[in-house]
């Protein structure tokens, strides 16, 4: 059902510069050519009756009740398929009209349960609106006749029902399953009266190929598909507009409630980033936020051996500040730092990097951007001058040709998927570059024109023969690289990628990637008018991640395309928040808006603004703390919203780190598997519960409200400040909006944001200031951020995480849709259903060699440890190379990864693990220590020392 | 902090700056990306190996890169 309080135009809007004039029952409108009569009398005002239209599909013209009287036209037809014409007159409500819909209404009611006082959907039922807008008093077929109201009810999908007695075949749900998911999942089954939505071929909607995105349960018009929160707690009574706690796209919801309850979520047809869809994390899997497992009470403890103690607030904090100071009086002002996610708000990433300066008095901060897109900041910094990519989401609409590298999108980015797929079904050309065979590569209506299926590790090796091809071919822009970009750089570029040795017939060995394929991916890539690259972490989670990064940007450089819509270089951030995190200063080198430490002139004016001397020189970046923590001189650490015991590659290295500090605070709102190496635990706050902002990967800030007070008692950026003032460092603000104002007051990028300003234009991309006051679409347009782009040599150099005899096979790993990051929030909620552990994907060939079957255990060792998995055997995958996810911790995927790095960022090699499989009967023996640690840690959390809630209150 | 670690970090960037045309300049932007990433104890520490140790273990560049830079690295 339809969203409360917004409303429905029947059809699309329509973009054209002809502006035609018609006249609606006696009013006169000018709308844009090609707007639907219905669209056209709803925006001025009247509402013509309706069923089978809204306006996010195309007009169908089944329902039969939006019919209307043109003068001088024949018939009675219907609104929502009649575009506009000049000086059309149009009558909507005549007595003719009136006996039509009331005759379509009876048909309707007629084969329809009459409950509507017991309907999930009373209320907000259009079926039931429309009863009473066109005056049905009366059905004379009566209700016994031949009807579906016994017919039995899908209760399959955790999140929503089907009720065919309820539905009125009005092909809403299959239309959106196509036009705005495509999923292809729904279809009208049969013919006549015996049709019926079927879901795959007449199965339940959980077997089907459905991906509960949750776009047929808004398009129905009845209680037909109805989310299972609306049936058990009633319809809503206000909303707030939010934006999506899960990955970069950063979907705008409409938080729909009854008091502090939320029902449901229900993606805001006003959000630029999504423009009203949503997928199945960020539309259902939101009741982790009131999960039994929710720690709403401070604690600390001296050993990780010990069981936790509930305390007040203040006593949690006040002991946390103490063992900070007693740690830095004993081993050093560097000997404690921060690291802080993505998962956090932009206002929390400053707090925390501005505690991490000011009061820790050095540079220790880190954020999880670190491990996923730390060499994007890297790699387009020195290219194109900025760290962050090029583009809005919409500008995919214009894209002719799209090269997917190193992302999943259907998976990791549901929502900008479905625009991509738009894309693609309108004709688009696609190019698809990864190991495995992704949805993308082959799936309902869609089909990429090239899979360049390459050896995990070798992506730069690809893009240089890419870049071979298209300058010894002459394909590039000679006028772009001209006028837009340095000449030594690009001459210099140039000989390196002309040379033989990054040809593709001379790389192909190496990348595994045919090269008449590479050559013809190549040419389309650099042919079409414009050609766009969306990336993600199949890119940057490399020993070459940075390289590969700056890979990319010369062949968008060398093509001249970029500054524009339709084309650029899009980095498909994992998380909410991990281009946010980035622009707040959460890295140990940088200040907010990516400005270096030892820039004097800079860092004087947060000197100033601060009131306190910045350190000048880098501090330690999340692995290198690990490494000081290990030989003795980093002692304590200031976790806030990131998990980085399950996360971070190599577990046993992260978990020996964290054994050998003394203190560790952990912020979050479960007992995550680094709050169990911690000393202090300070509950967090979902993002229902928090003002804010996250900024998605399109450099779109966008307002997180909080709809519900904090569980806890106190929002996370207040604990922070909390921490800060116990410290001896005073912060107080009384919003965050107010440290928005500080962030826009020292970042020359985000001059103009502001929460009343991001209330006025919903969101801002920036940068945002005198010169772009509402913001920017599409950066490097006239000149790039740093002036003359730069071409940057990219020599491959192969991985040291090589095969050998004793590990043969190469480990990538990656995420599925239902599941997110390392699982705390999904995991929590029903999506379990779809994934309920981390498998591991094999290519037959593999296992036959190796004795493995489809569900067996399959013991995986590397170089760094040894985990078992359950394998799942798919052609998927390329022999040679398997794959597996990190949502589950007892699955201990991480155990397996290693401390290869990125040169430039030491971004972790996810995406490259030497491996052995072996069949096995047995947990392995890491497995089986981390249970005995986790029992032995759930324990110390029951048994803790409960405070007196009551009396905490009242002190 | 483990000394192989280093290394191997410092050759990594090593590797990355042979393959660019102007020695000289590659030699400079050695210096400049360890002062601009690695945290003043981690170069310290590099130097100090580099200066006890007859075999460094650092690739050809690097070792050049910071016998030239010394004085940017551990100022």
């Amino acid at each position: 059902m339809y969203q409360i309080s917004e409303k429905d135009f029947g059809t699309p809007a329509q973009l054209a510069e002809q502006q035609v004039t018609l006249e609606i029952d006696g009013m006169s409108i000018t709308v844009p050519e090609g707007t639907s009569v219905l669209r056209a009398a709803a925006m001025a005002g009247v509402n013509i009756a309706k069923l089978c239209a809204t306006d996010s599909l195309q007009a169908f013209g089944s329902c039969r009740l939006c019919l209307v009287e043109i003068e001088g036209r024949r018939g009675y037809p219907a609104s929502c398929t009649t575009p506009v014409a000049e000086g059309l007159k149009v009558h909507t409500e005549t007595d003719k009209l009136a006996t039509l819909r009331r005759g379509v209404m009876e048909l309707y009611i007629s084969d329809h349960p009459l409950d509507c006082l017991t309907c999930a959907a009373n209320g907000n039922c259009e079926l039931q609106t429309m009863a009473g807008q066109v005056g049905l008093r009366d059905v004379r077929y009566g209700y016994t006749g031949k009807n579906h109201l016994q017919d039995s009810k899908d209760e399959s999908n955790p999140y929503f029902t089907y009720d065919p007695a309820k539905c009125i075949v009005c092909n809403r749900c299959v239309r959106a399953c196509e036009e705005v998911q495509g999923t292809f999942a729904l279809t009208i089954d049969g013919r006549g009266f015996n049709s019926r939505v079927a879901a795959s071929q007449n199965e339940t909607f959980m077997a089907s190929e459905c991906v509960s995105c949750g776009a047929c349960v808004q398009a129905c018009p009845t209680a037909t598909l109805i989310e299972k929160s609306v049936i058990e707690t009633g319809q809503p009574d206000h909303s707030v507009v939010t934006t999506c706690a899960y990955c970069g796209v950063g979907c705008s919801f409409r938080a729909e409630m009854k008091g502090n309850e939320v029902v449901r979520m229900i993606p805001d047809k006003q959000g630029s980033a999504n423009e009203g869809h949503s997928c199945v994390k960020g539309r259902f899997a939101w009741n982790y936020a009131n999960h039994a497992d929710r720690i709403v009470n401070p604690m600390i403890r001296k050993s990780i051996n010990d069981p936790w103690k509930e305390v007040s607030w203040h006593e949690a904090i006040e002991y946390a500040a103490k063992e900070f100071k007693r740690i830095q009086d004993k081993f050093g002002r560097t000997s404690i730092g921060g690291i802080v996610s993505s998962r956090c708000t932009n206002e929390e990433d400053y707090l925390v990097q501005k505690l991490v300066r000011a009061a820790f008095g050095n540079n220790n901060v880190d954020t999880c951007a670190r491990v996923c897109h730390s060499p994007t900041g890297y790699g387009l910094k020195q290219t194109l001058g900025e760290s962050a990519g090029t583009q809005t989401f919409k500008s995919v609409d214009e894209a002719d040709v799209i090269m997917v590298i190193g992302a999943n999108p259907t998976d990791g980015h549901p929502v900008f998927a479905s625009r991509m797929k738009r894309r693609l079904r309108q004709g688009a050309k696609l190019i698809v570059i990864d190991p495995r065979s992704i949805n993308l590569v082959k799936s309902a209506h869609i089909k990429a024109d090239y899979h360049l299926k390459l050896k995990p590790g070798t992506n730069v090796a690809v893009i240089s023969a890419i870049a071979h091809v298209i300058v010894t071919e002459q394909l590039h822009d000679k006028e772009f690289i001209k006028n837009r970009c340095e000449e030594k750089s690009f001459n210099d570029w140039l000989s390196f990628a002309s040379r033989a040795e990054n040809s593709p017939e001379a790389l192909e060995a190496v990348s595994g990637v045919p090269a008449p394929l590479l050559r013809q991916a190549a040419r389309l890539y650099a042919s079409f008018p414009n050609a766009a690259i969306y990336y993600g972490l199949g890119v940057t989670e490399h020993a070459q991640g940075s390289t590969m990064v700056m890979g990319i940007a010369n062949l968008a450089m060398v093509t001249g395309n970029i500054g524009r819509a339709g084309v650029g270089v899009n980095p498909l951030r994992g998380q909410n928040n991990v281009q946010g995190a980035c622009d707040m200063g959460s890295f140990p080198h940088e200040l907010p808006g990516y400005r270096h430490v030892s820039d004097n002139a800079i860092r004087n004016q947060f000197e100033a603004a601060w009131n306190v001397t910045i350190e000048a020189e880098p501090g330690l970046r999340i692995p290198n703390m690990f490494e000081a923590a290990l030989d003795g001189s980093f002692k304590g650490l200031y976790c806030q919203g990131e998990d980085i015991v399950q996360s971070d590659p190599n577990t046993q290295h992260v978990t020996a780190a964290l054994s050998a500090m003394e203190c560790i605070v952990v912020q979050d709102l479960f007992l995550n598997e680094t709050a169990k190496f911690a000393h202090v635990f300070l509950p967090g706050s979902s993002f229902l519960e928090r003002d804010g902002t996250f900024t998605n990967a399109e450099r779109r800030i966008s307002r997180i409200r909080q709809v519900m007070p904090p569980k806890a008692g106190l929002a996370d950026w207040e604990v922070t400040m909390a921490l800060s003032n116990a410290l001896g460092y005073p912060m107080n603000y009384r919003h965050p909006s107010e440290i928005m104002d500080e962030v826009a007051s020292l970042t020359p990028t985000f001059s103009g944001v502001s929460y009343s300003r991001l209330d006025e234009l919903g969101s801002i991309q920036w940068p945002c200031n005198t010169l772009a006051p509402e913001g920017t679409e599409v950066m490097h347009v006239d000149e790039f951020v740093r002036g003359k782009g730069k071409f940057i040599i990219t020599q491959y150099v192969p991985t040291d995480e090589k095969v050998t005899r004793r590990f043969p096979l190469l480990l990538t790993t990656g995420r599925v849709l239902s599941q997110y990051n390392v699982g705390a929030q999904t995991r929590r909620t029903e999506n379990v259903q779809w994934h309920d552990e981390d498998q591991l994907e094999v290519h037959p060939h593999d296992a036959e060699e190796r004795g493995i079957t489809d569900g067996s255990w399959v013991g995986v060792e590397s170089r760094a440890g040894k985990t078992v998995l359950r394998a799942i055997l798919s052609e998927r995958m390329q022999p040679g190379v398997v794959y597996t996810t990190f949502h589950f911790p007892e699955s201990g995927a991480n155990v397996i990864t290693t401390d290869n790095s990125d040169w430039a960022s030491n971004c972790p090699e996810y995406k490259v693990t030497a491996i052995q499989l072996v069949a096995v009967k047995e947990s392995s023996q890491w497995q089986n220590n981390y249970q005995a640690f986790n029992r032995k840690q759930i324990r110390f959390l029951s048994d803790r020392e409960r405070i007196d809630t009551d009396m905490v209150e009242n002190s | 902090m483990n000394i192989d670690n280093l290394l191997k970090m410092a050759n990594q960037i090593g590797q990355f700056f042979e393959s660019q045309p102007d020695r000289e300049q590659a030699l400079m932007d050695i210096s400049t990306h360890l002062t601009n990433f690695w945290a003043p104890a981690m170069r310290r520490e590099l130097i100090a190996h580099l200066e006890k140790s007859s075999e460094s273990g650092l690739s050809n560049i690097v070792e050049q890169s910071l016998l030239i830079h010394k004085h940017r690295l551990i100022e």
